[in-house]
């Protein structure tokens, strides 16, 4: 039950809370549970290698992935493919935007040349979507309460949420928008378009006297919520049920899909997640015996010069 | 005599000994990332290792591809070459010994330990002078190998260094065929 | 070291009595760990150990971050990622710079109201106390250029923001503000200029902490009863005191591995915790984030800069009195600079004479309000500035003006403090019994 709190993220995200967007319909981002969370948490290899293949299939053809080296496939801690895989992988993979990667150009044969391990995911710059190399650091998922960021403390930042949210928000259109309204409905995007027809306005009627001495009334617009969680996205739905074939034979539903690239993203974002947390791990458990021990050496040295009073 | 003297001075007991030892383990640990840092990058030794694609390289022909900073001298050898270099014996060379670092470090200089395939028509070495780095010119010098302009240095088709001031034969780096048609230079580490 | 009589160092070889003649080092370093200090000091007395130690940590790793940043607008964010992917345990290195910026605040703040609680800033230790004013502006300085570097969203923008406060002095404002860019706009010139003085300003720390030092080790410590040494003979000031080493060395070393423990769990479990998310999308001059903080180590004055706005009645007097040349936007930075001039200015405005806040009735509980202060002002420095929080931010930051300039002189006057120990020793023994032997 604790992991299922839904938290405020139009409040949270614009943190333009108080009063006026008390009755905002709420987006709900819910907590997954990833096998990499946690202090112990561990990346499942075959989830990044199925996450990387929804990255190849379906999110390349339009995002770029511009910071994260190719060769980095078969690094420890990442989605583990061996030396041959990662070079048959760069090999076989396309540039769609070309003219966004001047560094594949081979000045010697006057073309671009494919991609090696060496080199990084390439820049896709084609319809302008967002690099995705940092993006389940560069979203939070949970944010209050009250903008006091508290909940991270026990559910992570929430970026690979807010990822898997974002690709299952695409439900159906509120009826208040208009059939020509742009783009597209997500439940889980907050900073998109929004329609008129589906916010609630306060009208506040003033009566105004006019230089002439006629009195006409003015009606001020407010708004104080909206009908319907999320905005109106760019990006059309991106996945669809069995559109990639795992090699697994894992199910490849859309929430099983946005689960597989979230993971995968987090990998990308931060790939040392697993040496982190190791370092973290020793570092405290060595520290906590150095501290013990400091703690018995500082009562015995001080042992000469004071004891604890006692109370008759 | 006063506190601290005591504890200077006085028994050390297990604790002490025990609070110390963790003390350095911690230090110690933590000191070492702050070394190896300035050891290179993960994307520095990606590209310790290449891979070169030969298939295009003709008889009697060099490639010559960058890799760690140098260049490095890919020459398919002719027929002629080969006989020309498997024809000196080893007293006439300046330095008798390989220089190749695929075999033994003491492996004599003999033509069949300079190349990387068996056939010796494979012959793959540092573009570098061995006097004072300058790059040797191909097909050039009085040993039908190269020659290098600084201070002339002749080196014959097997790379070996025959006449002028250079002390060594070029150089063999790490390097193999890993199929019919791409050598690899340098080790996956 | 001047001050409280103690065993001086006597160079016992000719070795040490030639080097001694030539350069009194040794005993320097002698003088400074044996110092007398009062041997009641409580737990609150270890933050300085704390900040010395993360002031070299913060040295340490910004050293070996700067062998692998580039500081070029094009360059800089990639080079930061470069660190994170490629370069042998340079994760741990910025994470541990970024963390160790947070864990320098939170301790110098701990460091500053133990300070104003124990009254560790009335004469003779004045100079102490502006001294470590003048660390704290200096480690503002530093944080907020160093936050630049990585030149993400909230790298950029709030670059912008902060550097517009110079461009709200009037007349001055507008040149001011392009002479501290380096062109109408935060650009390349900004980051190079933010990267050598980030890089710069640690040393100068690092000297004004030496002498933060030298002040009061000439003056002697406080400590929690504000009572002060005996210095009438070396006997006296023994019952008082302990040797700083070992005593106070281990101790303050426990409690920095205990701080260390919590710290190093930030770093490895939730390094990001205290960052902000805008900042791992690279910086764009066209598109400003939905919401713009900084650091929470910040926040406190943030809200102060942001509580008096137009409509607020003081500001709307101000205005008037000085024919608008102290507009809204210029009295916020006053404000904000003014908030911690008036904690600089502490020892004078402080009229009682009894130092510790331990013998002080009513003091303890404006001091007790002071810290709330402090807390609802670093929340309100996040929070939008809409509904009732622009409210709240003026009533704090009223708070904050009167501790300092009303309830400090006022109160020393009209308070009948307890009565104090009449030495250190006593105080001692009140609260700890002698060991048998």
């Amino acid at each position: 039950m604790f992991r299922k709190i839904a938290i405020s993220a139009v409040s949270a995200l614009t943190l333009a809370a108080g009063a006026a967007t008390a009755e905002t319909a709420e987006i709900h981002i819910h907590d997954v549970a990833f096998g990499f969370e946690g202090p112990f948490g561990k990346f499942d290899q075959n989830q990044l290698q199925r996450g990387l293949q929804v990255y190849t299939e379906v999110c390349s053809a339009c995002h770029g992935m511009k910071y994260v080296p190719i060769r980095s496939l078969s690094e420890a801690g990442g989605p583990g493919l061996t030396d041959q895989q990662v070079r048959d992988y760069a090999e076989a993979f396309t540039v769609l935007d070309e003219a966004s990667n001047h560094q594949l150009f081979d000045q010697d044969k006057g073309e671009y040349r494919p991609l090696k391990p060496s080199d990084n995911f390439p820049v896709n710059n084609t319809i302008g979507a967002p690099d995705l190399s940092l993006m389940a650091k560069a979203r939070a998922g949970f944010h209050g309460p009250y903008g006091s960021g508290l909940n991270q403390l026990f559910k992570g930042m929430g970026g690979p949420e807010y990822i898997a949210a974002i690709l299952n928000g695409y439900t159906e259109t509120p009826a208040c928008a208009p059939a020509d309204f742009p783009n597209y409905y997500n439940s889980a995007f907050a900073p998109g378009g929004y329609p008129d027809e589906c916010k609630i306005f306060e009208e506040t009627v003033t009566e105004v006297t006019n230089p002439d001495g006629t009195v006409t009334t003015r009606t001020d617009k407010v708004e104080v919520g909206r009908m319907a969680p999320g905005s109106w996205i760019q990006m059309p739905p991106p996945l669809m049920d069995d559109q990639v074939t795992f090699a697994d034979g894992s199910p490849a539903t859309v929430e099983a899909m946005s689960h597989d690239a979230a993971a995968f993203l987090m990998w990308a974002a931060e790939p040392k997640l697993m040496a982190r947390k190791q370092m973290g791990f020793v570092a405290v458990l060595m520290l906590t015996i150095l501290s013990v021990l400091l703690y018995l050496t500082n009562k015995q040295l001080w042992s000469r010069v004071k004891v604890k009073k006692t109370h008759a | 005599m006063s506190m601290s003297e005591e504890i200077d001075s006085g028994r050390r007991d297990l604790l002490t000994y025990a609070t110390i030892g963790a003390g350095v383990v911690a230090s110690g640990a933590a000191v070492w990332p702050m070394i190896d840092q300035m050891n290179p990058s993960a994307d520095v030794l990606s590209l310790s290792v290449l891979r070169v694609d030969v298939s295009g390289v003709e008889v009697g022909t060099q490639l010559t591809v960058k890799w760690r900073g140098k260049p490095v001298f890919i020459r398919r050898r002719t027929e002629a070459d080969i006989a020309l270099g498997r024809s000196i014996a080893l007293n006439e060379l300046v330095d008798p010994v390989a220089r190749n670092a695929n075999i033994a470090r003491t492996a004599d200089a003999a033509d069949g330990n300079r190349t990387i395939d068996a056939a010796g028509e494979w012959l793959v070495m540092m573009g570098v002078c061995t006097h004072l780095g300058c790059v040797p010119l191909g097909d050039a010098g009085d040993f039908g190998g190269w020659f290098c302009p600084c201070h002339g240095s002749h080196y014959d088709s097997a790379g070996r260094i025959r006449k002028g001031p250079a002390p060594e034969n070029l150089p063999v780096p790490v390097s193999k065929f890993v199929d019919d048609t791409t050598i690899q230079l340098g080790e996956n580490v | 070291m001047a001050g409280i009589p103690h065993d001086h160092y006597e160079p016992s070889t000719r070795a040490e009595q030639w080097l001694d003649d030539r350069l009194p080092i040794v005993g320097l370093a002698h003088a400074t760990m044996t110092i007398p200090t009062p041997k009641n000091l409580n737990w609150m007395w270890i933050w300085g150990i704390i900040l010395a130690f993360t002031l070299a940590l913060q040295i340490v790793t910004g050293i070996i971050l700067a062998m692998h940043y580039t500081p070029h607008v094009a360059m800089a964010f990639e080079s930061v990622e470069h660190i994170m992917r490629d370069v042998n345990g340079g994760w741990a290195m910025r994470y541990l710079h970024a963390n160790g910026a947070s864990l320098f605040f939170l301790a110098v703040y701990l460091h500053i109201f133990r300070g104003l609680y124990y009254g560790s800033y009335k004469s003779p230790r004045e100079v102490t106390w502006i001294i470590g004013m003048l660390i704290y502006l200096a480690m503002m300085a530093t944080a907020f250029m160093g936050y630049v570097l990585p030149w993400g969203q909230m790298s950029f923008w709030g670059a912008t923001v902060i550097t517009g406060l110079f461009g709200a002095i009037p007349g001055i404002g507008e040149s001011l503000q392009t002479w501290l860019l380096g062109g109408p706009a935060v650009d390349n010139a900004t980051l190079n200029r933010f990267f050598s003085l980030h890089y710069l300003l640690p040393f100068v720390i690092a000297a004004l902490v030496i002498t933060h030092i030298w002040a009061f080790h000439t003056t002697g410590n406080g400590n929690p009863t504000g009572v002060e040494v005996r210095r009438t003979s070396k006997a006296d000031a023994e019952k008082d005191t302990l040797p700083f080493w070992p005593y106070f060395v281990i101790k303050d070393f426990f409690a920095l591995a205990v701080i260390l423990v919590v710290f190093f769990a930030v770093v490895g479990f939730m390094p990001n915790y205290l960052g902000h998310p805008d900042n791992y999308t690279p910086a764009n001059p066209l598109v400003t984030p939905s919401h713009i903080v900084p650091e929470w180590y910040f926040l406190p004055f943030y809200a102060i800069l942001r509580a008096f706005t137009a409509d607020v009645l003081i500001v709307q007097i101000t205005d008037f009195l000085t024919f608008g040349i102290v507009d809204a936007k210029f009295f916020g930075v006053l404000a904000m600079f003014g908030s911690i001039a008036v904690m600089a200015l502490a020892p004078w405005l402080d009229t009682s004479r009894v130092r510790s806040g331990r013998y002080r009735p009513m003091f303890k509980w404006w001091f007790a309000v002071l810290c709330v202060d402090f807390v609802v002002l670093t929340w309100v420095g996040s929070m939008p500035t809409t509904g009732i929080y622009p409210t709240i931010s003026l009533y704090a930051a009223y708070y904050w003006f009167g501790y300092f300039l009303i309830v400090l002189p006022v109160l020393g006057l009209i308070e009948k403090p307890l009565p104090e120990p009449a030495t250190i020793e006593e105080d001692f023994k009140s609260h700890y019994a002698t060991p048998a032997e």
